[in-house]
């Protein structure tokens, strides 16, 4: 077994201090952080999600696995962006302003990383207005918005109508989630994607970028 | 009549079979080894930074309905009307785990460490369940002893079944549930995030049972109502 697959086996089973071990490992055999990063962390995510999908292992099974990705990350980011390499997309992430609820949208953000995604996390109780300033700041594709109150929901719609007052319809894509958020409160808004929990916003989220976020 | 109760964190402490269940293990067999680790140190992490406490009142009927309109923002149907008709007594509440718990979350998931942060939201979220559900078995018992004539007591709660969750201000208004240490901001949610609030309402346990058929219930995932009427307890019961 060559050093990647052990560090996605590593990272399969929750291994953070074996994963850490084997990237820095890695590194000093030479092999170039993208390399790692694609066939070992972001590999072993993958085979994680598609476990989590298919209700072989449950949410603390994946958390672990991230737990051990994100040893391997610390040690490789350092370097992926001083070589300024390409991730899958930037997604700009938070909890719509007067919510404080996180829980949800830290999954989300966990499960985008792993699937090789760049977030940007901006916490919770976020106005409408930094969302959109951050996406253009940080040049993301994706703006994720949550909410578990129906109370705060409405600034999910401001979110929407800001992208478009701004021109950045169609180069912007705003994805919408959260516990009393619907497919239909999506359509509604003119949001551009619904996910109905973690694993499906990051297959939502891949989905746009292919249709070209 | 207004009490403020206090409980230990063992008292407060949820079945297990519940936690998993809230992070979508099943409970039907041991979980596996790592979970069942996770799930341990969750619960001793709780011990230590739990503060269990609540505030009840009596309330009655026509007082309840004032609180229950709220801003005229509830669904046209709910089943809480017919459930409210058939009540022999109401008490309004709010109970929360405490700050402690909530700041460890975060703190855990600020540290990279995401499994043990979300095994511990899932406790505390069961635990604050379980205080509404310790607050009904204080309910005085009736004539015949504790859970007579099959009256149950249950919880109801804004922002479920059609009580808009706007009806927080109202309840808020009236228990001022701050000497607890729990506040409502402009969106109606309360801060700690693991506090619950709401009417026990202590009935028949026919007034409890209803079909899910309402149209908010088509936007509910998990459908509680239909396992709560089991846990229920009885007036008096522990």
């Amino acid at each position: 077994m060559n050093i990647l697959s052990e560090i996605a086996g590593s990272l399969e089973r929750g291994e953070d201090d074996r994963v850490g071990a084997l990237v820095r490992q890695a590194l000093e055999e030479g092999r170039a952080p993208l390399e790692i990063l694609n066939q070992g962390l972001i590999a072993g995510m993958d085979v994680v999600g598609e476990q989590f999908r298919q209700r072989e292992i449950f949410l603390p099974d994946v958390l672990l696995a991230a737990r051990a990705m994100y040893a391997g990350l610390d040690l490789l980011q350092p370097r992926l962006a001083r070589e300024g390499l390409p991730s899958a997309g930037r997604v700009v992430l938070g909890s719509v302003h007067g919510d404080l609820h996180d829980i949800g949208k830290n999954l989300v953000g966990i499960m985008l990383r792993g699937a090789g995604f760049e977030v940007v996390d901006l916490g919770n109780d976020v106005p409408a207005g930094r969302f959109v300033d951050a996406a253009q700041e940080h040049g993301a594709s994706i703006i994720g918005l949550s909410a578990l109150l129906t109370t705060t929901m409405p600034v999910m719609k401001e979110v929407v109508a800001l992208v478009r007052a701004r021109g950045l319809a169609g180069r912007v894509k705003v994805i919408v989630g959260g516990a009393p958020v619907s497919a239909a409160w999506a359509r509604e808004i003119g949001a551009d994607a619904h996910g109905y929990d973690a694993a499906n916003a990051v297959e939502r989220v891949r989905a746009l970028m292919a249709a070209g976020a | 009549m207004r009490e403020r109760v206090v409980w230990t964190p063992v008292d407060s402490l949820p079945e297990r079979a519940e936690v998993l269940r809230l992070q979508g293990v099943p409970t039907d067999a041991d979980p596996p080894a790592r979970i069942g680790a996770l799930l341990e140190a969750a619960l001793t992490d709780y011990l230590t930074r739990a503060e269990p406490r609540a505030l009840v009142a009596g309330i009655s009927p026509e007082e309840f309905r004032a609180i229950f309109r709220g801003d005229g923002r509830n669904a046209p149907d709910t089943p809480l009307a017919g459930v409210i008709a058939g009540a022999e007594r109401l008490a309004l509440f709010v109970a929360t785990v405490g700050h402690g718990v909530t700041a460890r979350i975060r703190d855990l998931f600020a540290r990279n460490e995401p499994a043990l942060a979300a095994m511990l939201d899932a406790v505390a979220s069961a635990a604050a369940d379980r205080l509404s559900v310790l607050l009904g078995g204080r309910f005085p018992a009736l004539p015949g002893g504790p859970g007579a004539n099959g009256t149950r007591v249950l919880a109801y709660s804004p922002g479920y079944c059609g009580w808009h969750v706007s009806g927080q201000r109202a309840l808020f208004a009236f228990l001022a549930p701050g000497e607890i240490g729990v506040t409502l901001n402009a969106s109606c949610l309360m801060e700690p995030l693991k506090s619950v609030s709401g009417v026990l309402v202590a009935g028949p346990a026919a007034i409890h049972s209803f079909a899910p058929s309402y149209a908010f219930c088509r936007d509910c995932r998990e459908k509680p109502c239909r396992g709560r009427l089991a846990s229920s307890p009885g007036p008096g019961e522990p």
